[in-house]
């Protein structure tokens, strides 16, 4: 009995030692004894491990002493020591410099990510956020204040503040906001007229995530308005057609003197809806005669695209509705209907060489286009004959068949009247 | 003629023509009032016989799998010489036949052709009528369109409802748990060789027992012609009443090729599996009774399932048609009411859920 | 008497009842079986399924030319280079849709949309497209270019 009695001792004793060293040596693994503490503390002093694991810096072995200093393996206040370096929360005016130490590091971040960039300060001191900040102006917006901190995730990351979705969003939150964004004068609306862009629905409905935000035209770390005489620049990187019809066009000079922004003269900045036929019209939507006078040259030829245009949508539209009685007749188009898609990239073809501003070139592509839908009309002309000589060939048929129907009557009558007549 | 002649002659010398010919010869058809209702049986053969040469004209050109079934249908609709017209015949005389089909079912129901020594006419008339219900709903699936494969879902969905059996019915049916290229495959075999095989000895014998027992006669006539025999009006099958028959069915192949040029029947989208059902999909018109009623029952009845109720109820019905002959009893008087009863309210029923189906959303 | 006059009358009904249910029974036979026949013999354009179709004949296009062509219901280019080698690929521009043409200064496939560029093999090389053109198999049988889905792998 005395012995087993020692033995449960041993045991119990063996045990609660192993479970020490093992507890020791994974805090010792992890090294982040802060979050012991400050996973159940209330915000703003809450960091969880749950978020901190997200955290792309964590995952590459990063803990809260790397960014805050203290020693991470003390336990309890023991770890916030200052002379382990402890700097408690970086002041705001210190942070894109302690982001920079390592971020401008060409050499340390070859160690975690070589195809990195490493000029995002520098990029950063040239934006308007960085010239502010240089002033000493603390609204203005910091690294932590887009990328987030200790859940900061890379850009690839759909959760991520800068994933592409996401990065307009990211913006408004100080660009929307008109209370903040008063001492600054400029004006607020930007993410509203964004969100009922073209270039907003192409990344949402469409899922182009290609498609441009906010910091496709500004830039992200040197965010700044492109100027006026860059806004061409800019959306030739997309646009390349319309750009180089337009730098060949009367307009290009002409807006450059007068110190026009280019391209959103006419298609405006951030709320760039999608353009109609309307834009060439007297309506709200028309543009052209927001400079030209009624009855110059430019007005005529504005009404003469507009015709040439107008012509050739209603050519596609009427050919269609043809090729649709045809199909619902159960007649074959489908190769009519494609050449209707090559119609329809002429239109689109005119519609971009409006940019060149001269009337004999979008003639050309419209041309081009109801040659097209001419001979797609043709189609459905002639299947419809052909559905015609299939109600012909029926109407012959039946012809044939009442025939018959006829000499049986009367074959039967006879066979039924002679020997009745017998009879009689 | 004489080079026909010299053929019989030569059929009879071999094969005893004349004498396997001599009842069909001697066969007669009463003539009265209600005469007209006879057509409707030839008529419903007649346009098995389209079905059969029109189906075999499609199987030139069809091909039964999901990925190139619709296509091969557009094909036949759009290239192949008069593809259209055989196509659109085909699914249009599907239509008739099994109007006709239910018509000849209820003319012989209300005529009292069921009764003895034809009780077995009805019984194979009926077999008959469900194979055609069978034709119908697998035919239906094979252009792949996208009402066809919904249809196709919610029939096979509802006979996985009949209890025990049901679930083993609807993977036998489907080739799978869902509605695939194994569904289709399965139908097309079903469609062009098991129902054609069946149909036809069941045809077969449907005939024979009809040559055997020759022409009824409704209760009302039979006593008028008892009582005086002078009254009596009979024509001969041969030829006077084939020719008629002949007439019939001239007329319905007007009518056919009328219907598939003026209103050729559609192609459809190409179905998608995993695509939504569109709104308001439903059954052909000849299940569109049963469909109706089974939207209309209550979920639950008395604890029980409502469609399953709806199913066993329509079971029933169908068990007691066909022993519908067997039903009527001693007192055939008495049976004979009850019966017309039933037909009356079966017909009114079918035709008012039908209407409705179709006004309803 | 009556009777004797009315036999040739009856003759006469007589032989236009026959030529009437003849003719007609001929003509109408004859109108079933007409297109029954037509039915029978196999269309111009073969229906070689989904997967293959005959893009060009042999000599149709010059070297360093191409062809817009149907394959399903999109459109499809063929294209032979200057050393003789047919490609096939869709000819639908995988950034918005558009249908792309063979450039023959670039040696390259060109979308006139938003200048996006495709190698000969439909791989994306520059502009906004997002992926390669889908790439199809070329053989050629008797004087037909076939052109059909990529098998296996």
């Amino acid at each position: 009995m005395a012995t087993l009695q020692n033995n449960g001792c041993w045991r119990v004793l063996l045990l609660a030692a192993v479970l020490c060293a093992l507890a020791g040596g994974s805090r010792a693994q992890t090294a982040n004894t802060c979050l012991d503490c400050h996973g159940v503390l209330d915000p703003p002093l809450r960091v969880t491990p749950e978020q901190f694991s997200q955290d792309i810096h964590a995952q590459k072995g990063l803990t809260c002493a790397s960014c805050h200093g203290g020693d991470p393996t003390k336990a309890d206040m023991d770890a916030m020591s200052k002379a382990a370096g402890f700097r408690g929360k970086i002041e705001r005016g210190q942070i894109p410099g302690l982001c920079a130490r390592c971020h401008s590091d060409g050499n340390f971040m070859r160690k975690y990510n070589p195809g990195l960039r490493t000029d995002q300060f520098s990029q950063y001191q040239t934006s308007v956020h960085g010239k502010l900040f240089a002033k000493g102006d603390r609204k203005v917006a910091v690294c932590i204040d887009c990328h987030g901190v200790h859940d900061l995730r890379p850009a690839t990351d759909t959760r991520s503040k800068i994933y592409a979705l996401n990065i307009a969003q990211t913006c408004a939150r100080c660009h929307a906001d008109a209370a903040y964004m008063k001492p600054y004068g400029i004006p607020t609306d930007q993410f509203a007229k964004y969100n009922i862009s073209v270039h907003h629905e192409a990344m949402t409905a469409g899922g182009d995530l290609s498609a441009p935000t906010c910091t496709t035209c500004h830039g992200n770390h040197g965010a700044a308005p492109p100027g006026v005489d860059s806004v061409r620049n800019v959306c030739s990187n997309c646009h390349v057609f319309q750009a180089q019809m337009y730098d060949k066009s009367s307009h290009k000079n002409v807006f450059q003197a007068a110190g026009l922004p280019g391209c959103v003269v006419c298609h405006s900045n951030h709320g760039i809806t999608r353009p109609t036929d309307a834009k060439l019209g007297t309506g709200p939507e028309g543009v052209c005669m927001q400079c030209h006078s009624p009855g110059d040259d430019c007005d005529r030829a504005r009404l003469g695209i507009l015709a040439g245009l107008t012509k050739l949508d209603e050519s596609i539209k009427s050919a269609d509705r043809l090729l649709a009685v045809a199909e619902s007749s159960g007649m074959e188009v489908s190769e009519a209907r494609l050449q209707q898609d090559q119609a329809r990239d002429s239109l689109t073809k005119a519609r971009v060489t409006i940019h060149s501003f001269q009337p004999q070139l979008i003639e050309q592509d419209i041309e081009a286009g109801l040659k097209i839908t001419a001979k797609d009309l043709q189609a459905g002309k002639d299947a419809l004959a052909e559905r015609d000589y299939r109600r012909k060939g029926l109407g012959v048929t039946v012809v044939f068949i009442l025939m018959t129907l006829v000499g049986l009557y009367f074959y039967i009558r006879q066979l039924e009247g002679s020997s009745s007549k017998g009879r009689a | 003629m004489q080079l026909l002649k010299h053929c019989r002659e030569w059929i009879d010398e071999r094969f005893g023509w004349a004498k396997l010919t001599e009842p069909l010869r001697h066969k007669t058809v009463p003539i009265h009032k209600l005469s007209y209702w006879y057509f409707l049986g030839g008529i419903t053969l007649f346009l098995f016989g389209v079905q059969v040469c029109t189906g075999v004209l499609l199987l030139l050109y069809y091909r039964p799998s999901a990925n190139e079934a619709f296509e091969s249908v557009q094909y036949i609709m759009t290239r192949v010489h008069f593809g259209w017209l055989v196509r659109s015949i085909h699914s249009w005389a599907a239509n008739l036949m099994i109007l006709t089909a239910f018509l000849h079912m209820f003319s012989v129901l209300f005529l009292r052709a069921y009764r003895k020594p034809r009780e077995l006419t009805w019984v194979s008339g009926m077999i008959l009528l469900f194979l055609v219900l069978g034709f119908g709903f697998s035919g239906y699936l094979l252009p792949w369109n996208t009402l066809a494969f919904f249809a196709t879902k919610v029939g096979t969905e509802i006979t996985g409802q009949v209890p025990l059996v049901g679930h083993t019915l609807l993977v036998l049916l489907r080739g799978g748990e869902e509605v695939t290229g194994a569904t289709l495959s399965r139908f097309f075999g079903i469609h062009v060789a098991v129902l054609p095989g069946l149909t036809a000895l069941l045809i077969l014998l449907h005939l024979a027992l009809v040559q055997r027992f020759g022409m009824s006669l409704p209760p009302g006539v039979e006593a008028k012609w008892k009582v005086d025999p002078t009254v009596v009006r009979e024509m001969k099958f041969v030829p006077n009443f084939l020719l008629r028959e002949v007439m019939a069915w001239y007329i319905a192949l007007g009518v056919l090729g009328t219907l598939a040029a003026l209103l050729p029947w559609e192609l459809g989208t190409k179905a998608d599996p995993f695509g939504a059902a569109p709104a308001g999909i439903r059954p052909e018109w000849y299940f569109m009774f049963m469909f109706q009623t089974l939207k209309l029952i209550p979920s639950k009845i008395l604890h029980i399932d409502g469609e399953l109720l709806g199913i066993g109820a329509f079971g029933l019905a169908g068990a007691i048609w066909v022993l519908l002959p067997f039903l009527e009893g001693r007192r055939e008087k008495r049976g004979g009411t009850l019966i017309r009863g039933a037909g009356i309210f079966a017909l009114c029923y079918i035709v008012a859920m039908t209407i409705y189906g179709y006004l309803a959303k | 008497m009556a009777i004797e006059d009315s036999q040739p009358r009856r003759t006469a009904r007589r032989r236009l009842v026959e030529i009437l249910l003849g003719g007609g029974v001929f003509a109408s036979v004859v109108s079933f079986l007409y297109p029954v026949l037509k039915y029978l013999a196999p269309p111009p354009v073969p229906d070689l399924g989904q997967d293959e179709v005959v893009a060009a004949k042999v000599g149709d296009l010059k070297p360093n030319g191409s062809k817009v062509f149907r394959f399903g219901s999109r459109p499809a280019l063929l294209l032979l280079t200057p050393e003789g080698e047919y490609h096939a690929v869709s000819a639908v521009c995988t950034h918005l849709g558009c249908t792309v043409q063979y450039r023959n200064d670039l040696h390259a496939v060109w979308c006139a949309c938003h200048n996006g560029t495709y190698g000969l093999d439909g791989r994306n090389v520059s502009g906004p497209p997002p992926r390669p053109l889908e790439k199809f198999q070329v053989n050629i049988r008797s004087n037909e270019i076939i052109v059909s889905r990529q098998r296996g792998a």
